[in-house]
């Protein structure tokens, strides 16, 4: 490449926690600002290139009408358009308002409502344009965003293995907390990339790199609850971070279906 | 007092370990399709090189990968290497973006080959479609050295446009050595006055001797397995019809498991095979 | 008591305590000494410095997706069976730089990374996995290309290895042929009783481990009994009786296995499997036979220094089957059924012998619990 890429980060409904690992990577930043000419992260400088980017991070969901008309100029905008973060990719936390009605949130939480101008819905940035590339994770992974960008430098296909976050575990050597515990864990439908921090700890995995490929969360939710695990906990579980994702959404309808039904 | 731990001295020849290949010269075949020549260094590696028609080298490109492709070039001149490569993954794109004088390293040969030497007096029919062709012409080129040794040979070779078609100025010097060569394209243009259609049905160009022939086919698992049909239709055994398989191949030495195919690993004891050994699982389904 | 080095096929008798005469004694000549140990709720494998560490007195109940440890009054210094890690762990790790590049002058310079660290001393190592190290030297060691990593690791490892006196309901090593009894392939092999261990030599470098060990030859009765030990276990898991309150134990019918298996890849129960298969690859993790693994490309940002790291892989990813033109294997039913199938069946036609070795840890460590010989039994029409 003769020139170096020109790099916008763009944030959208987000906590910047994202933005903010970008900002951790402090020993590799400067190896990026080498290789790559950061033009727009407001997060970082002031200095503000209009574009067009060869490279966009996005992050964040979108939850307003402007958000909704601003992806899409930064998307004409960009060669390549790569979505970082939970939010981004699924939604995030505040996807949980997409099962509620939001003008009850927005009453109970706003002295003067109607300054407020919001969707109904958190939708993922790939429900409104193209996306090119999605990086996992609540926050990401620093190594994976230190490999994509590498990849993107050198021209190549970044290497994140599409796996579960088991496997992870067993190379890490971390008892599984699920057989030796019975403590309930997305492990099994979650993709991998976060390091498995959280069974280290001898905690379940709270799904923050959302579903693997051929993810059944079902039955794992099933299998979870017929070892007595409560049912309302496993919803709760399943719907986080990532409980807008297809697979996930998909998921704990149809649990909350056969919970209703057991009631009934 | 201490126990003496006769800790063996370890004997490593280490077959990770790559040789480095200077890209002497590359030709555009056809868009998106290269040809590499390449010269292995130092000269005493280069000099005691040898590889038989259909086996392949993992090309290495550091930081990007490897990938397996089969070597195009003439077996009789093993110091020529040419590989025919398309540009369509992670490796073989950085590849494409190597010029004249750049280094790249290389692990092999590795695999199986045509077997040739079975063929000695016998009928052959070469069938390829796109970049199946490349695997096959170290085949043709010992062919076309020592045709008296063969009977009739014919080569059924398919692209999907005129346009994609491979080694077109070699086709006059192979027809010219005696061998039938039929092409054919799955969709003309104005200037194309050949045949239309895909590679199995340039079989009914062909006079088949079922007895004393053997076919060589590569190409996609598609186009092969109509290959087979059409020759066991002619009665040509499956044990006489030879195919070359692709896997994902990422160590090539028998060791990672990801080549496998029910008790076969594509790449030790493949990519050839006969096809009386892929049978049993050439029709199922994601197997 | 005994003196000087120990031929091989001697049986001594050692009390209980001297067991840590002989770690120490490993030490001291070099090796690392690897033994095991609970944490996080179950035994798995590290670094032993003193038996102290081991965990005596206690059991584990197992089960598809389940696994506990108890404390039991009649239990020994080894009456639990198999945790979650295996030898695997050890001479063919999950995580290994297999090739180390660097650019100099323009030009590629590759270098071959040493295998690090002393030789290794695995204490308590069972029949079943004496019989997966066996089957993954084949693996690495014995085809057309050998490994150099592993082959380091392994011609330097010392194994103590011991007889079971306990089965889990999960083990069906006595099926595979693979245990109860320890196998030869060891250096030294114990058989607990009461009050001490019964040590068997199989390599003169056991019996020189053993020259400090104060111990006695035992007697041709001590031998026999020694040897009744895995025997009875053996003739329990037979007869599948299942403990108080415990599991009912497994067993795999081989019978004809391979033609069993690929003559069924149409079976409808790998649809059935399929609907409780995760795909999560945990029983291909902690299987002490499965070798599948990636070599993939470290670097830096300007590509100068590139590393070679080989991680396990799973036939459980499309990653596994990726081609260009397109993914083999992409659905879980092609996945499992790959797995089995190579476990049980085209493992014979590759290595001459089967995959599996019967220790369980694919059931128990499987989350949803999947039960690789009722999967089999299922195929071969049984009921289950």
């Amino acid at each position: 490449m003769s020139r170096k890429p020109k790099l916008g980060v763009f944030k959208f409904a987000s906590c910047d926690g994202c933005q903010l690992s970008m900002l951790d990577a402090e020993e590799h930043l400067l190896g990026i600002a080498g290789q790559v000419d950061i033009a727009y992260f407001l997060e970082a400088r002031s200095h503000i290139d209009a574009g067009p980017y060869d490279v966009a991070l996005v992050e964040g969901s979108v939850t307003t009408a402007h958000d909704a008309e601003r992806i899409q100029e930064i998307r004409r905008k960009s060669k390549t358009l790569i979505t970082i973060g939970a939010c981004a990719t699924a939604g995030g936390i505040q996807a949980l308002r997409n099962w509620h009605d939001v003008d009850d949130f927005i009453r109970y939480v706003y002295a003067h409502p109607d300054y407020i101008q919001t969707l109904k819905t958190s939708t993922p940035i790939a429900d409104h344009v193209q996306v090119d590339f999605e990086l996992r994770g609540c926050p990401i992974s620093v190594e994976q965003l230190v490999e994509l960008i590498t990849s993107v430098v050198l021209g190549r296909k970044p290497r994140f293995p599409n796996e579960s976050v088991c496997m992870e575990c067993k190379r890490q050597g971390t008892v599984c907390v699920v057989v030796a515990q019975g403590t309930p864990c997305l492990g099994p439908v979650t993709h991998s990339g976060c390091g498995s921090i959280c069974p280290a700890h001898n905690r379940g995995c709270y799904g923050c790199f959302g579903p693997k490929e051929n993810a059944q969360p079902l039955g794992l939710l099933r299998d979870y609850q017929s070892h007595g695990c409560d049912q309302r906990q496993l919803v709760d579980l399943v719907r986080n971070f990532n409980g807008y994702s297809p697979e996930f959404r998909e998921a704990v309808e149809q649990f909350e279906t056969s919970i209703s039904s057991d009631n009934a | 007092m201490t126990v003496s731990a006769p800790f063996p001295s370890v004997n490593r020849l280490d077959p990770w370990k790559a040789h480095s290949a200077k890209i002497c010269a590359v030709f555009e075949e056809v868009p998106g399709i290269k040809t590499y020549e390449l010269e292995l260094e130092p000269a005493g590696v280069r000099d005691e090189y040898r590889f038989q028609p259909g086996q392949f080298n993992m090309v290495y490109l550091p930081g990007f990968g490897e990938s397996a492709i089969s070597i195009s070039s003439d077996p009789g001149s093993p110091g020529r290497l040419l590989h025919t490569v398309r540009a369509v993954g992670n490796v073989t794109n950085a590849l494409a973006r190597k010029q004249t004088g750049d280094q790249i390293l290389l692990r092999g040969p590795f695999g199986s080959w045509w077997p040739l030497e079975n063929c000695i007096g016998q009928d052959l029919i070469i069938a390829c479609g796109g970049v199946g062709l490349p695997p096959l012409r170290p085949v043709i080129y010992e062919i076309v050295r020592r045709r008296k040794e063969f009977g009739d040979v014919s080569i059924l070779y398919g692209a999907r446009r005129p346009e994609d078609l491979l080694f077109t100025n070699e086709y006059e010097s192979w027809r010219k050595a005696g061998i039938q060569l039929e092409v054919t394209v799955d969709l003309g243009n104005l200037g194309w006055t050949g045949h239309i259609g895909v590679v199995p049905t340039l079989f009914e160009r062909l006079d088949v001797s079922p007895a004393q022939t053997s076919v060589f086919t590569c190409g996609p698992e598609i186009m092969m397995r109509f290959v087979i049909q059409e020759a066991q239709d002619r009665g040509i055994a499956s044990e006489r019809i030879f195919l070359s398989m692709e896997r994902n191949m990422n160590c090539a030495l028998g060791l990672c498991g990801h080549c496998q195919l029910g008790p076969e690993f594509i790449c030790k004891d493949g990519p050839v095979f006969s096809f009386d050994r892929m049978e049993p699982y050439f029709h199922m389904e994601d197997f | 008591m005994t003196s000087g080095r120990l031929t091989i096929g001697a049986f001594v008798s050692i009390d209980k305590d001297q067991l840590q005469t002989l770690l120490e004694c490993l030490q001291q000549v070099g090796y690392r000494t690897i033994g095991p140990q609970v944490r996080d709720g179950a035994v798995v494998y590290d670094d032993l410095a003193s038996v102290n560490q081991l965990p005596v007195g206690q059991i584990d109940i197992q089960d598809g997706g389940h696994y506990r440890l108890e404390a039991d009054e009649s239990a020994g210094w080894f009456d639990y069976v198999v945790g979650p890690h295996s030898l695997k762990n050890f001479l063919f790790p999950a995580r290994e730089t297999i090739q180390q590049l660097t650019l100099q002058d323009g030009s590629w310079a590759s270098t071959t990374p040493e295998v690090e660290g002393p030789p290794l001393a695995v204490i308590g190592v069972r029949g079943c996995d004496l019989n997966a190290l066996k089957i993954q030297d084949r693996v690495f060691l014995e085809g057309p290309y050998v490994d150099p990593h592993y082959q380091a690791r392994r011609e330097r490892l010392f194994v103590v290895a011991v007889n079971c006196r306990r089965a889990a309901a999960t083990c069906f090593c006595h099926s595979m042929g693979a245990g109860p009894a320890v196998s030869p392939g060891f250096d030294l092999a114990l058989t607990e009783f009461t009050d001490r261990f019964v040590v068997e030599v199989g390599t003169d470098r056991g019996g020189e481990a053993m020259k400090t060990v104060p111990a006695t030859l035992c007697s041709v009765e001590d031998i026999q009994t020694a040897k009744d030990v895995p025997k009875q276990l053996e003739k329990q898991m037979h007869a599948r009786k299942p403990e108080d309150g415990h599991p009912q134990p497994r067993e795999l019918d081989t019978t004809g296995i391979k033609e069993l298996l690929l003559g069924n890849l149409q079976h409808p129960r790998w649809d059935d499997v399929a609907e409780r298969c995760l795909a999560c690859a945990n029983c291909t993790m902690v299987c002490p036979t499965c070798f599948c693994s990636t070599v993939g490309e470290v670097t830096d940002l300007t590509n100068e220094n590139v590393l070679r790291e080989r991680t396990w892989a799973s036939c459980f990813t499309g990653d596994h089957s990726y081609t260009s033109g397109g993914v083999v294997r992409p659905s879980v039913k092609s996945q499992y059924r790959q797995w089995l199938t190579h476990k049980l069946a085209s493992w014979i036609d590759q290595f001459d012998s089967s995959g599996c070795v019967g220790c369980g840890r694919c059931i128990t460590w499987c989350p949803v619990g999947i039960d690789i010989t009722e999967e089999v039994a299922a195929i071969r029409g049984e009921d289950i």
